[in-house]
C-alpha cells in the first residue's frame, strides 16, 4: 500500500492502485524539477539583484554548449522513461482477462442503462461483484458519453453506433460515484450514477432476485425469433444465408478479401450495417436492421450469438 | 517635437483606413481587449454559479452556454491573436528594421476579417449562444444541439482565415523584410517565436476550418459526414479538431515565450542563454506539435497503438519546452537583476508554465490521463499554460512596450502590486482545480457533489482576486495614457532595434534603413553592466522634457 | 505610368517586393494544401470503411460531365500558363486573347458542373429523405462528392475573379507592370486545376475500373 493513498480518493480496483503509484512517481519528479526551478530562480533573484556584489562577468564558451546539451539528454532520458513505465503499465489494461464477467452499458441523454449477463437490468446502476474481472462493454443511443468511476481511476468514453469496452477487478465492497465526463448537452451534470461493489455470492443472489427473468441470450434467442432473423438464419430455413453457431471468435473470410475476426463490434455490424463485411461466398441478401433493432436488443442478439459459441476461444484457430 | 504614428493624423477614418502596422496593432488591442472582458465576465458568473453544489444562479442551459461562450472568445478572439496581432503587429516590422510588414493592406483587411468573425459570435450571443462547448464536438454540436451553432462556427472559421492572412502575411515579412545585417541568428527571440507561431497558424488553421465547414455542411445540408446512423465517424471530428487545436496550443505559448526572452534579457542585462538551442526548441516545439493531437482522445475509443504512438509524442515534446525554462533561469546567472513590473510577469509566466508543462507530463502518461482527462484537473493544465503562460507574458510585454507604444510612462508601484496579486490570484484560482479534477470532479458540470464544495469555494475566491488584478491595469494603464510622463526613446536601456526610434515611433518607423552589425542582446559585452552599477538604477528617468 | 508607381511601402526594391508577393502566396497555398488534404484524408478514411457504398456510389456520377470538365479545365490551365508567359516576354495582345479564353473556360467549367449539379438533384443524389441509393455508405461518398466538388467551384470562382482583374489591367495595357498579380493568380489557377486533378478520379473514375 503506498503511503500516499489518503491523500487520494478511495483505490478500489486493481487498476487504481496502479495508476496511483505511476501518478505519485511522476509527482515526486515533478516537484523536484519545480523546486530546482524555484531554487535556482529566486537565488539567482538574490545574489544576482541589481547593484549587488557577486561576481559578474562573461562565462567560458564551453560551458554554454556542454550545460545544454546534458540538460537537454538528461530531459530526453527522464521523459522516455516515463513514457516506458505508464506505456508498460497501461499494455495490461487494453483487454480484459479472459472469462470476464460482461457487463452491457447503453448510454442516452442523460441516463445510464445497464444489461446483466443474467438478463437483470438497471439504470443509473452498476452491481458487480467482487475480485472478478468485470468487461463493460459500452454504446450510446444518441451523442458521446464517457463512463467515469474515479475509485476505479477508470474512464472510457461511450460512442454511438460502435462498441467501445474497458475492464476492472473490484477490489473492496462499496458503493462508488459514477459520473458522465463526456459534455453530452443540458442535463450533463445530472447524468451520474453509482457502481455497487458486493461480495460475488451476494452478487448472484441480487442478480437472481431481479424480476427480468430470463438470462441475456434467452432474451436475444426471442428477439432472434421475433424480429425474424430465423427466418435465415435458423436451423430450417431454405434461404442459404451464414450459418451463425460458433460464429463468435471464428475468422471470417469475406466477399472483398478480407479476413477479420467476428468480434462484438462485428456481430453488431453484421445486423445494423451488413454491407460493411460481407460473408464470402453469400448472396447480399441481408437487410439492415438499423431502427428495427433497438440499442438493447442488438446487445441481447449478440449476446446469444455469442452463446452459440461455447466453448469459446478454442475456436480461434479454424 | 515630431509627429508620432498617433497624431500625424487623427481622424476616425485615418484609423479605420490604415495600413500602418503600429495602428492596425492598436486596433487589434482594443478588439481583444473587448473580448478578454466578455470571455471573463462569463468566466465570473460561471465561478458564481459553482460556489454551491446545486446553485441556481442560472440555469441549466445558459451555464452551458457561458462556458462555450468562455472558450470560444476566449480561445479565438483571445488568446490566439492576443500577442502576435498586437505586439506581434506592432513589434515585428521595427524589430527587424523595416517601415511596415510585407502587405500592409492585407493587415487591415485581416483585422477586418477579425472583426466580422467577431460580430457573428456575438451575434450568435446575442440569438441565444451556443451549448456545445468550444470543441463542437460531433454528433451533439451536428444533430442534438438546438443553439446557434451555425452563426458561431462560422464565427470561428471567419477569424480562422484572419488568423492564416496574419500568417502569410508575418511569414513573407521575416523573410523579406529584414534589415542588411540582420541576419536570420540575429534576430531577437521574439521574432523568430513569431515566425513560428505564423508557420502553424498557416498550416493548421486551415484544418479547423474545414472541420468546422463540415460540421456547418451537416447542419445546414443535411450532409451526414459525421453521423453514426449512416456510418459516418464521429471521431473523424475529433482527429480533424485537435489536430488544430493541439498546436493552437502553440499559436498562444510560442509568442508568450518570444516575449519573455526579451523581458528576461533585458531586465537582467544578460544574453539570452543558449540563444542558438532557443531558436530550435521554438522550432521543434512548433514541428513536434503537430503531431501530438492523439493525446486528447486516449479515452475516445483510438486504437491502443495510435495512444502510445501520441503518448510518446507528447513526452518527446515536453524536452525542448523544459529546455527554455532551463534556458530563462540560467540567463538570469552572473546578471544584473531588475525587478520593474514586466520582469515580475515575466518570472510569473516562468513559474506558472513550468507547473503548467510539468502537469503536463501527468497527461502525456496514458494511465494519468485515462483518470484525470474531462476532468477539472485539465481544465488546471491548459489554464496554467494559456492564462498562467500567455495572459501573464501579454501582460509583461503590454507593460514592456507599452512606453514604445504610447511613449508614456506607467505608475511601476500599481504595476508592480498587479503584477505579485495576478499570480496569486491564479494559483488561487487553478490549483485547487488540480486536486479536486485528481479526486474525480468532472468538467462542465453544471451540478456537482457535495464532497468538491471546498476546493470550488476555494477557486471562486481566487477568481474574485483575479478578476481585480485583471481590472487594475485598465485603471493605471488608462490613466498612464493621458497623465503618464513622457517615455524616453529607451527607458529601460534595452537592446533591439525597436529601442532605436522614439517612443512614440514616426508613422515611418526608421527615418533611414538601420544597419545590423552584431547579434541580440548583447547586454554583457558592450560595457553596459561593467559600470557603476548604480549608473543603471535610475534608467527609468531619461525621460524627454515634457513640451 | 512610372515604374516607381508600382513599389509599394514598405519595399525598397521591385524584385524584392516581387519575390515577397510569390512566397506569400505559396505560403497560401500551403495552407489550401492543408485544408483540401483534410478533405482527402476524410475521404481516404470514410471509403476505407465503406467500400461497397463508395464504389456504388461513384457509380452514379456522371463520368461524360467529370471528364469534359476534366478536359475543360486542364485547358485552361494551358491557356492560363501561355498567358502568363506572354504577359511576361511583353505581348499584350497574345497575353489578352489568352486571360480571355481562361475565362471562358473556366465559365464553361462551372456551366457544365451547373448542368451536373441539376442532373444529381433530379436523381436525388442529394442527401436526404429521398436519397436513391439504399446502400450504405453511398450517402457519405455523396455528401463529400458535393462538400468537395463545391468547395472547388467556389475556389473557381475565386479564381475566375482574379483572372478577371488580371484581364481588366491588360485592356488598360498594364499587365508587364503588375507581374507579381500574374505569377501569383497563375499559381493559384494551377492550384485550382490540381485539385480538380485528384477530385475527378474519387469521384468518377474509382469505380470504373
Amino acid at each position: 500500500m503506498n503511503p500516499f493513498s489518503r491523500l487520494f480518493s478511495a483505490e478500489a480496483s486493481t487498476g487504481a492502485a496502479r495508476t496511483d503509484a505511476i501518478f505519485v512517481g511522476v509527482l515526486a519528479f515533478s516537484v523536484v524539477i519545480l523546486l530546482v526551478v524555484l531554487v535556482l530562480v529566486v537565488g539567482f533573484a538574490a545574489i544576482y539583484r541589481r547593484g549587488s556584489k557577486a561576481r559578474r562577468g562573461d562565462l567560458p564558451a564551453w560551458v554554454s554548449r556542454e550545460v545544454e546539451i546534458g540538460w537537454t539528454a538528461a530531459t530526453l532520458f527522464i521523459a522516455l522513461f516515463i513514457f516506458w513505465w505508464a506505456s508498460s503499465a497501461q499494455f495490461s489494461q487494453w483487454t480484459a482477462p479472459p472469462g470476464a464477467l460482461e457487463i452491457h452499458v447503453v448510454g442516452r441523454q442523460w441516463m445510464w442503462k445497464v444489461q446483466h449477463p443474467s438478463g437483470a437490468r438497471e439504470i443509473n446502476m452498476l452491481h458487480a461483484p467482487l475480485g472478478v474481472p468485470v468487461r463493460l462493454v459500452m454504446t450510446s443511443q444518441d451523442v458521446i458519453h464517457s463512463f467515469y468511476v474515479p475509485a476505479f481511476r477508470m474512464k472510457q468514453d461511450v460512442l454511438p453506433g460502435r462498441y467501445t469496452e474497458t475492464w476492472f477487478k473490484a477490489l473492496r465492497p462499496g458503493t462508488y460515484d459514477l459520473y458522465c465526463s463526456e459534455y453530452c448537452g443540458l442535463d450533463h451534470s445530472a447524468m451520474t450514477g453509482h457502481v455497487v461493489i458486493m461480495a460475488p455470492a451476494d452478487y448472484a443472489r441480487w442478480a437472481r432476485a431481479q424480476p427480468d427473468g430470463d438470462s441475456l441470450a434467452t432474451q436475444g434467442q426471442a428477439t432472434f425469433v421475433s424480429l425474424g432473423c430465423s427466418g435465415c438464419h435458423g436451423v430450417e430455413a431454405k434461404v442459404a444465408a451464414p450459418p451463425l453457431t460458433g460464429v463468435y471468435g471464428r475468422r471470417v473470410a469475406l466477399a472483398d478479401g478480407r479476413r477479420v475476426t467476428a468480434d462484438e463490434t462485428y456481430l453488431r455490424d453484421a445486423i445494423l450495417d451488413p454491407a460493411k463485411n460481407r460473408v464470402a461466398g453469400y448472396a447480399p441478401a441481408m437487410p439492415s436492421y438499423q431502427g428495427v433493432a433497438s440499442e438493447e436488443d442488438t446487445v441481447a442478439l449478440v449476446a446469444y450469438l455469442k452463446s452459440l459459441s461455447a466453448p469459446p476461444a478454442t475456436e480461434a484457430a479454424r | 517635437m515630431t509627429a508620432s504614428y498617433l497624431t500625424e493624423e487623427t481622424s476616425i477614418g485615418s484609423w479605420l483606413l490604415t495600413t500602418d502596422h503600429k495602428r492596425i496593432a492598436i486596433l487589434y488591442a482594443l478588439g481583444i481587449t473587448a473580448f478578454f472582458f466578455l470571455g471573463g465576465a462569463a468566466a465570473t458568473v460561471i465561478r458564481l454559479q459553482l460556489l454551491s453544489p446545486n446553485g441556481h444562479l442560472v440555469s441549466a442551459g445558459a451555464y452551458n452556454r457561458l462556458f462555450t461562450l468562455h472558450g470560444v472568445v476566449m480561445v479565438w478572439f483571445f488568446l490566439v491573436p492576443a500577442i502576435p496581432t498586437t505586439l506581434g503587429n506592432f513589434l515585428l516590422p521595427l524589430m527587424i528594421g523595416a517601415d511596415d510588414v510585407a502587405f500592409p493592406k492585407l493587415n487591415l483587411f485581416s483585422w477586418y476579417l477579425f472583426l466580422a468573425g467577431g460580430l457573428l459570435t456575438v451575434l450568435s450571443l446575442v440569438a441565444g449562444g451556443v451549448d456545445t462547448g468550444w470543441t463542437f464536438y460531433t454528433p451533439y454540436s451536428t444533430l442534438y444541439s438546438n443553439s446557434n451553432v451555425m452563426l458561431a462556427a462560422m464565427g470561428v472559421f471567419v477569424v480562422g482565415f484572419s488568423s492564416i492572412v496574419t500568417g502569410v502575411n508575418f511569414i513573407a515579412t521575416v523573410h523579406m523584410l529584414r534589415a542588411p545585417g540582420m541576419t536570420w541568428f540575429r534576430l531577437p527571440l521574439f521574432v523568430w517565436s513569431i515566425y513560428a507561431t505564423s508557420l502553424v497558424m498557416v498550416l493548421a488553421t486551415p484544418v479547423l476550418a474545414i472541420s468546422l465547414l463540415l460540421v456547418i455542411a451537416e447542419r445546414v445540408l443535411g450532409l451526414p459526414i459525421f453521423d453514426p446512423r449512416f456510418g459516418g465517424d464521429p471521431l473523424m471530428f475529433q482527429h480533424l479538431f485537435w489536430f488544430y487545436s493541439h498546436p493552437a496550443v502553440y499559436i498562444m505559448v510560442l509568442p508568450a515565450m518570444g516575449v519573455v526572452s526579451e523581458i528576461i534579457a533585458a531586465q537582467a542585462r544578460r544574453k539570452v542563454f543558449g540563444y542558438a538551442f532557443m531558436v530550435y526548441a521554438i522550432m521543434g516545439i512548433a514541428v513536434i506539435g503537430f503531431l501530438v493531437w492523439g493525446h486528447h482522445m486516449f479515452t475516445a475509443g483510438m486504437s491502443p497503438y495510435a495512444s502510445l504512438v501520441f503518448s510518446f509524442l507528447s513526452f518527446i515534446v515536453a524536452v525542448p519546452s523544459a529546455i527554455k525554462v532551463f534556458n530563462w533561469t540560467a540567463t538570469l546567472y552572473r546578471g544584473q537583476i531588475a525587478f520593474d513590473a514586466p520582469m515580475l510577469y515575466a518570472l510569473g509566466f516562468l513559474g506558472l508554465f513550468t507547473l503548467g508543462g510539468l502537469t503536463g507530463l501527468f497527461l502525456a502518461s496514458i494511465p494519468i490521463d485515462v483518470h484525470v482527462t474531462d476532468t477539472t484537473f485539465i481544465v488546471a493544465h491548459f489554464h496554467y499554460i494559456m492564462v498562467g503562460g500567455t495572459v501573464s507574458a501579454f501582460f509583461g510585454g503590454l507593460h514592456f512596450w507599452w512606453p514604445k507604444i504610447t511613449g508614456r510612462l506607467y505608475s511601476e508601484f500599481w504595476a508592480r502590486t498587479a503584477a505579485i496579486i495576478m499570480f496569486c490570484g491564479f494559483n488561487f484560482t487553478f490549483f485547487p482545480m488540480f486536486i479536486m479534477g485528481y479526486l474525480g470532479m468532472p468538467r462542465r458540470y453544471y451540478h456537482y457533489p457535495a464532497q468538491f464544495q471546498p476546493y470550488h469555494v476555494m477557486a471562486s475566491c481566487g477568481a474574485v482576486v483575479l478578476a481585480v488584478a485583471y481590472l487594475a491595469p485598465l485603471v493605471y494603464l488608462g490613466w498612464s495614457l493621458f497623465k503618464g510622463p513622457r517615455a524616453g526613446a529607451n527607458p529601460w536601456d534595452a537592446t533591439g532595434l525597436e529601442w532605436t526610434t522614439p517612443s512614440p515611433p514616426a508613422k515611418q518607423n526608421f527615418a533611414k534603413t538601420p544597419t545590423v552589425t552584431s547579434e541580440p542582446y548583447l547586454y554583457h559585452e558592450d560595457g553596459r553592466t561593467h559600470g557603476d552599477p548604480r549608473s543603471l538604477k535610475p534608467h527609468r528617468r531619461q525621460d524627454e522634457p515634457a513640451e | 505610368m512610372t515604374r516607381a508607381a508600382l513599389l509599394h511601402e514598405p519595399f525598397k526594391n521591385i524584385p524584392r517586393e516581387q519575390e515577397a508577393f510569390l512566397l506569400g502566396l505559396w505560403s497560401f497555398l500551403a495552407s489550401e494544401a492543408l485544408f483540401f488534404g483534410a478533405l482527402f484524408l476524410g475521404y481516404a478514411v470514410v471509403r476505407h470503411l465503406h467500400i461497397a457504398g463508395f464504389d456504388e456510389g461513384a457509380r452514379h456520377t456522371n463520368a461524360v460531365f467529370g471528364t469534359a470538365n476534366t478536359a475543360v479545365l486542364l485547358t485552361s490551365s494551358l491557356t492560363m500558363a501561355v498567358a502568363e508567359r506572354a504577359a511576361l516576354a511583353d505581348r499584350a495582345r497574345l497575353a489578352r486573347i489568352m486571360l480571355a479564353a481562361t475565362l471562358l473556360l473556366g465559365l464553361t467549367f462551372l456551366v457544365i458542373k451547373g448542368f451536373e449539379y441539376r442532373e444529381d438533384l433530379e436523381e436525388h443524389l442529394m442527401p436526404g429523405h429521398q436519397f436513391a441509393i439504399p446502400l450504405r455508405g453511398a450517402v457519405l461518398f455523396f455528401s463529400f462528392y458535393w462538400v468537395m466538388t463545391g468547395v472547388h467551384a467556389l475556389h473557381l470562382t475565386v479564381g475566375l475573379g482574379v483572372v478577371g482583374r488580371l484581364f481588366g489591367l491588360s485592356l488598360g495595357r498594364r499587365l508587364l507592370e503588375n507581374r507579381a498579380s500574374i505569377q501569383t493568380t497563375t499559381l493559384y489557377w494551377h492550384l485550382v486545376d490540381l485539385i480538380w486533378v485528384v477530385l475527378f478520379p474519387l469521384f468518377y473514375l474509382v469505380a470504373r475500373g
